[in-house]
């Protein structure tokens, strides 16, 4: 379905990248979705998703409430485990390895898959320490001085070193909202993962906060492979190379954004886009 | 012909009235029991009766220091029984305790805690007064500790299940195992609340008499060991307040105002900790 | 569509001024024609009086697609909805424009007398017309068909320019005194000649609208 997508769209004319395209490495797949089904006890929320999310872009998934998107972000870092009676069929490869084979650590998992959440949920720790937990839990530094610069790294990073550098000592419950989120991006960010899950990152953000943490997504995508699920389709627009569109626990599109948002193949995406239904 | 706003405005006023006339009737009482012991109790209470032992009947003067100290021994060998026991159970119940076994340790929790606590002491009596065929300080500091756990391990497992999922879940992403998200995470969120439950736990237990009848005794000694029997205020008082001599009894009354200050005392450090650090701040 | 979205007033509204504009055009074409064949210069200027009101529409219809994009970023088939009639409100302004140049040919011939009867130059202006018509019928009924065949169908109207063209040489080798009027003549249907590229245009828009497809560069294969 992708590949024909690109061959029907030779000119990007909405590349959203700074970077030069010359750096960009080509198109490699990073997450692989085979056949997916997936139940909450008896009830199925995902049917048959097959999915190919490339390395270094940013994958939104976009559909109405209770579609699955947000299920299915979840199957990518093994999220689901936690909850009871979830199952699940088919497969889930990330850099060719199935997640979901028997023996898979999934500690090791999610620390090459970070996740982002709806509401940010900074640890009742100093700001330092917020970032620094994964880099300990993990064991990720050996010194003072290494895991002091990985703090600074990551909160430069997520764009938000110059402005908490004075007050790392402090409670990261002192933060505006906007903050604590991209004080969670950081978070994630210090343990150094390949793929960033996010889900709703924005959506209880006020518009100037929410531009940040857009600015700061298409940024990231220069190292990492970003997945969003999102309620706002103009921000899917403003942020993704490639948009998702689930409707009812299916997969109904899975296209380039400009052309999901241009001239969508499938009837339904163009409804749901346009707000005729939804 | 009634008006509706004046007749809306009457039924406000009454309802607000007969609700402050309830608020007062309850603090009336409240002043009136502390009033009263304030005022039985000054008399006899002054820097000897805090620092010094009991003198032998007949004799004025003494104290009670032996009982203050007794007391805050029970009370510290009941935290060190009951608070690492109670804080673990409620973090099960809150976590992992949403199966059969769960449920039924809240069920035998709940059972605990309605127990009377003069039957605590007769089981704290059973199982370590007879067997050591002694009175001791870990007897009674042991039935106090089975009072606390039930109401500690509630608090925690209420604390605890407050905690938004999302900051598991946002510990756990991060490639955390699962005992240091309910540690480190969690229990650590919880802090507070829980501190409370404690504290209140302490509050409740420091009052607490009867189990102590069977357990730790009372004393007229100065002793801390911990096989030995050990005064205690409540129990102090208690024998002070049916002795037949004047000056016990006022003894009795000074020993009451004291604990009711270090009861109070800890209610207050509850509502100090919880303002200051934690209230506000919580997501 | 089950549901009366904010966005469809606008929307509805922006396409009755499209269809407004599209119709003002039209008829431009068919009274500066009219005025032309008759040598009524009374009418002729009628028409070229009118122009303002039809350039005020098409700033009208300016205002509301920048409206739109501002206020309801519209997306998919209602972006290329709004997206095509910004771009056909001028074309069809230019048409009407064109309509007026005819008009001011036909003043321009109606002061002397006629050079030879009208034979070609009224089937032109009836095509014009027909076809201004045909490609506000496409884009109000979204009829890619129709948008299609009125594309091919421009190749008449270039054939019927070159004939004129021919003729009127003859004319004006055999008589130098008729170069001033027949040069007029000519004009004119240069203008009806562009007049139906610009149709071709708003086809084109028409197909991208409902279609997606970029047409114009390319051709209709």
């Amino acid at each position: 379905m992708m590949t024909k997508a690109k061959l029907a769209m030779p000119v990007n004319l909405l590349e959203k990248s700074t970077a030069e395209p010359m750096k960009r490495p080509a198109l490699d797949s990073k997450v692989t979705i085979e056949q997916l089904n997936f139940f909450y006890g008896p009830v199925q929320v995902l049917f048959d998703i097959s999915l190919t999310m490339p390395s270094r872009r940013v994958t939104a998934f976009i559909g109405p409430s209770g579609c699955g998107k947000s299920t299915l972000l979840r199957t990518l870092n093994r999220m689901n485990d936690i909850i009871p009676h979830a199952r699940l069929q088919g497969r889930v490869k990330i850099d060719g390895t199935d997640i979901y084979q028997t023996g898979m650590d999934v500690v090791r998992l999610r620390q090459r898959v970070g996740m982002i959440f709806q509401k940010s949920n900074p640890f009742p720790r100093s700001i330092f320490e917020n970032v620094a937990y994964g880099l300990r839990i993990n064991q990720l530094v050996r010194s003072r001085r290494e895991l002091d610069e990985r703090v600074e790294q990551a909160l430069q990073q997520a764009a938000l070193w110059d402005e908490v550098k004075d007050r790392l000592k402090e409670s990261a419950f002192g933060l505006s909202g906007g903050q604590q989120q991209r004080l969670c991006i950081a978070r994630a960010l210090a343990i150094r993962p390949d793929v960033i899950l996010m889900d709703e990152p924005a959506s209880a953000l006020d518009p100037i906060a929410t531009q940040k943490i857009e600015e700061l997504i298409v940024r990231l995508k220069e190292e990492y492979t970003v997945v969003i699920v999102t309620h706002n389709m103009q921000q899917a627009a403003r942020v993704s190379d490639h948009t998702a569109f689930f409707w009812m626990g299916r997969l109904i599109e899975f296209d380039p954004t400009e052309k999901m948002f241009t001239k969508p193949a499938h009837q339904m995406t163009e409804d749901y886009i346009t707000g005729r239904f939804g | 012909m009634i008006d509706p706003l004046r007749y809306r405005k009457v039924v406000n006023g009454v309802m607000t009235g007969a609700t402050f006339i309830c608020a007062l009737a309850v603090l009336a009482i409240l002043f009136a029991i502390l009033g009263y012991i304030v005022a039985q109790g000054i008399a006899a209470l002054n820097i000897d009766f805090l620092t010094k032992l009991p003198k032998p009947v007949g004799e004025s003067g003494g104290g009670i220091a032996h009982a203050i100290v007794g007391s805050m021994l029970l009370i510290g060998i009941a935290i060190l029984l009951g608070l690492p026991s109670g804080i673990l159970a409620g973090l099960y119940l809150a976590e992992f305790g949403k199966n059969k076994l769960g449920r039924f340790i809240e069920f035998v929790t709940d059972i605990l805690a309605g127990t009377p606590s003069i039957i605590v002491g007769i089981f704290a009596y059973t199982l370590i007064v007879l067997p050591m065929k002694r009175f001791s300080a870990f007897a009674g500091g042991a039935a106090l500790a089975l009072i606390m756990i039930p109401i500690i391990t509630r608090t925690t497992q209420e604390i605890i299940q407050l905690v938004p999922q999302t900051l598991r879940e946002g510990a756990l992403a991060l490639g955390a195992p699962q005992w240091r998200v309910t540690l480190g995470v969690v229990l650590r969120s919880a802090a507070g609340g829980v501190a409370t439950g404690v504290m209140l736990a302490i509050a409740r237990v420091a009052g607490e008499t009867a189990p102590l009848l069977f357990t730790a005794l009372g004393s007229h000694h100065w002793s801390t060991a911990l096989d030995r029997p050990v005064a205690s205020l409540t129990v102090t008082i208690y024998d002070y307040a049916k002795a037949p001599y004047d000056d016990w009894h006022a003894q009795a009354w000074a020993g009451a105002l004291v604990l009711v200050m270090m009861i109070g005392m800890t209610n207050l450090a509850v509502r100090l900790f919880t303002h200051s650090r934690y209230s506000g701040t919580h997501p | 569509m089950p549901e009366h979205r904010l966005v469809d007033h606008d929307l509805n509204r922006l396409r009755d001024k499209v269809l407004l504009i599209g119709g003002e055009a039209e008829r431009a074409v068919a009274e500066a024609m009219q005025a032309f064949i008759s040598r009524d210069s009374q009418r002729a200027r009628a028409v070229v009086d009118h122009d303002d009101a039809i350039d005020a529409i098409e700033l009208e219809i300016d205002d509301l697609c920048i409206d739109v994009l501002a206020l309801r970023p519209p997306v998919a088939g209602d972006l290329r909805f709004v997206m095509t009639c910004a771009r056909i409100a001028p074309v069809l302004e230019r048409i009407a424009d064109h309509a007026c140049n005819v008009a001011r040919h036909a003043l321009a011939l109606n002061l002397e007398p006629q050079v030879k009867p009208f034979i070609d130059l009224p089937e032109m202006g009836r095509l014009a017309v027909e076809m201004v018509h045909a490609s506000m019928d496409a884009f109000a009924t979204r009829d890619v068909s129709q948008a299609r065949a009125l594309i091919l169908r421009d190749h008449r109207i270039d054939d019927l320019y070159n004939q004129i063209f021919r003729e009127l040489l003859t004319y004006m080798i055999e008589d130098p005194r008729t170069i001033s009027r027949a040069t007029h003549l000519l004009f004119a249907a240069k203008h009806l000649e562009r007049i139906a590229d610009y149709v071709k245009n708003v086809c084109e828009q028409v197909v991208y609208m409902v279609e997606g497809r970029v047409i114009k560069h390319v051709g209709i294969e």
